[in-house]
């Protein structure tokens, strides 16, 4: 359930030319190992790692029970990042470099979409999927340039 | 193409003196005193069927400005406390996928202007949330008010004023959570969000947690305390947060019923139903032979099973579409129109089967339609479709949004109460 839309509305101005460049070191979805110290500290969360084949997982448990997943390729580089619990977390934070055209995605897909539903932004190097409803909100982002090639996007799970 | 408001809403009379369907006044009276309140909006906003615990719900276009697709509205009273100075709230969306009234303020294009006390903390801080929505979150006061829904009412219940001129500024840790603001008429579609899903409040326990030294924020950046100083995240306790009205019911308080009317393939200019309260507690809420599906109480979901996989699954009227996994999972190909993208547009409607599993294990078959969105949006004056069909997160999960409930009578039985047929929190249908 959310807030939505309506036949007729105009296409917002999807008009994105320019994508920030993913800062290293101040966001986590780009950024590299010490960005997910700074996501610790900054979401308050208990930390744990499992490691993957090519790379490891951080696993974030926020105070509010949400799960929030960073995953890092073997060069330690954030690729994706994943949650799902009783709350979104930061997604600024956690998006870091993307979170602007995130959201300016964001703004042209609810315009377009006539419906109240399932937030999915794809763009040529990013993917961000969100959804839930009450007690329960769950997505991910994907930087597609990043993913090393042996992970697959569907191995990303929240 | 504008369609004609809930129409066997008759709350024009008595309930708002300036106008109906426009911007109503602030003040509006309704009668002398609470007794004759009760009485005055019986009358005034029961439904066609005239039972007091049922109001009639109407999908259609919404507020004048906007065409909702597959909104399922209603009208709501709100007034200050313990008074009869109330105000009739139309276009109202009924969502079972969000818990308590959230209502638009006329300062950001909504019908909202009565004067409603707002709810402080102990140390007298004004209390504001930050609610998330499947793609949106809302930002706005607590405040205080008694509702009126039918012959039923829940007093001095916390509700949140969205687009209210007094808490203008959208902190950042709130707008941070992603999605877009719903604080407009145009961002929110509705002038209210009447959220009847089935736990007693938005939260819960998880934002009553004070701050500890560990944890000095408090989870979620839902709830705020707004000195002057501005807005801060803050513990609120359970009984504090946004309520569910029909848990603060005297009667019929266990959960509600959609009843809505099957509407023909390929849609309907609107369709109008019943929102009835409470499962087992008057002749028009018998469960009947609905079958019983409990939920996990933390997700609030249940299960559903496709072609041998198991997915996580609820039932959201809030939601226009069914979203349901993905092209490579049912073979049904979605919109190639950027306006379209995310649904689904098979070439000739397609027909998916699949089981709805409750945590206690019983079992329900559904069968529904898909029809090629494109056509079925770009055309004529439909607003209500029971065909329309789209895409979920990563394919992973089903939400059966409003779809689902044409053709059918949806029991939602609310988390600790007592209802007939099972554990709550449940859907039956």
């Amino acid at each position: 359930m959310a807030p939505g839309v309506a036949r007729g509305l105009a296409a917002a101005a999807g008009i994105l030319a320019l994508l920030a460049a993913p800062r290293a070191a101040s966001a986590s979805l780009g950024g590299d190992v010490s960005s997910v110290t700074v996501d610790w500290s900054r979401l308050n969360g208990v930390d744990r790692v499992v490691a993957r084949p090519d790379g490891h997982v951080h696993e974030i448990r926020l105070p509010g029970g949400t799960i929030v997943r960073e995953y890092l390729s073997a060069a330690d580089v954030v690729f994706a990042v994943t949650w799902r619990g009783p709350f979104r977390p930061n997604l600024r934070q956690l998006l870091g470099g993307y979170f602007e055209v995130f959201e300016q995605e964001a703004q042209a897909a609810r315009s377009r979409r006539p419906g109240r539903g399932p937030l999915v932004v794809r763009r040529p190097e990013l993917v961000v999927e969100m959804g839930g409803h009450v007690r329960d909100f769950f997505g991910r982002a994907i930087a597609l340039n990043l993913v090393p090639q042996a992970a697959d996007a569907a191995d990303i799970q929240y | 193409m504008k369609l004609p408001l809930a129409t066997a809403w008759l709350s024009c009379g008595l309930a708002v003196a300036t106008g109906c369907g426009g911007h109503s006044g602030s003040g509006s009276q309704l009668g002398s005193g609470s007794e004759t309140r009760s009485g005055s909006q019986s009358s005034s906003g029961s439904s066609s069927s005239g039972a007091a615990n049922s109001i009639s719900v109407t999908v259609n276009s919404g507020p004048a400005t906007i065409e909702y697709i597959n909104g399922l509205f209603t009208s709501v009273t709100v007034c200050v406390p313990g008074t009869t100075t109330c105000q009739t709230i139309d276009s109202a969306l009924v969502d079972t996928g969000s818990v308590g009234l959230r209502v638009l303020s006329s300062g950001a294009g909504g019908e909202l202007s009565l004067s409603l006390p707002i709810e402080t903390a102990a140390n007298g801080n004004p209390i504001a949330e930050c609610n998330p929505f499947i793609n949106t979150y809302t930002w706005g006061p607590v405040r205080m008010a008694d509702i009126l829904l039918g012959g039923e009412q829940a007093h001095s219940a916390p509700i949140q004023v969205i687009g209210d001129p007094e808490f203008a500024a959208v902190p950042d840790s709130c707008s941070s959570t992603g999605g877009t603001s719903a604080d407009t008429l145009e961002g929110l579609g509705a002038n209210a969000i009447l959220g009847v899903g089935v736990v007693p409040e938005d939260c819960g326990g998880i934002c009553a947690e004070s701050p500890t030294a560990a944890n000095t924020q408090n989870p979620g950046n839902v709830y705020y305390e707004c000195p002057s100083s501005g807005c801060e995240a803050a513990a609120v306790a359970v009984e504090n947060q946004v309520q569910n009205p029909v848990s603060m019911f005297s009667t019929d308080n266990n959960g509600i019923v959609i009843d809505l009317p099957a509407v023909p393939a390929n849609g309907a200019p609107s369709a109008s139903g019943t929102l009835i309260f409470g499962i087992g507690t008057e002749s028009n809420n018998a469960l009947g032979n609905a079958q019983v599906l409990t939920m996990s109480p933390t997700m609030l979901s249940f299960s559903t099973t496709y072609s041998g996989q198991t997915y996580t699954s609820f039932i959201d009227s809030g939601s226009n579409a069914v979203s349901f996994l993905d092209s490579n999972l049912t073979n049904i190909s979605t919109c190639t129109s950027t306006t379209f993208e995310g649904l689904y547009c098979p070439s000739s409607s397609a027909t998916l089967a699949a089981v709805n599993v409750g945590v206690n294990g019983a079992t329900s078959s559904v069968s529904f339609s898909v029809a090629n969105a494109e056509t079925l949006l770009s055309s004529g004056a439909d607003l209500a479709f029971g065909d329309l069909a789209g895409t979920s997160v990563n394919g992973e999960y089903i939400d059966w949004g409003l779809p689902f409930f044409f053709g059918r009578k949806t029991f939602f039985a609310i988390e600790e109460a007592q209802a007939p047929g099972g554990s709550t929190p449940y859907v039956a249908y």
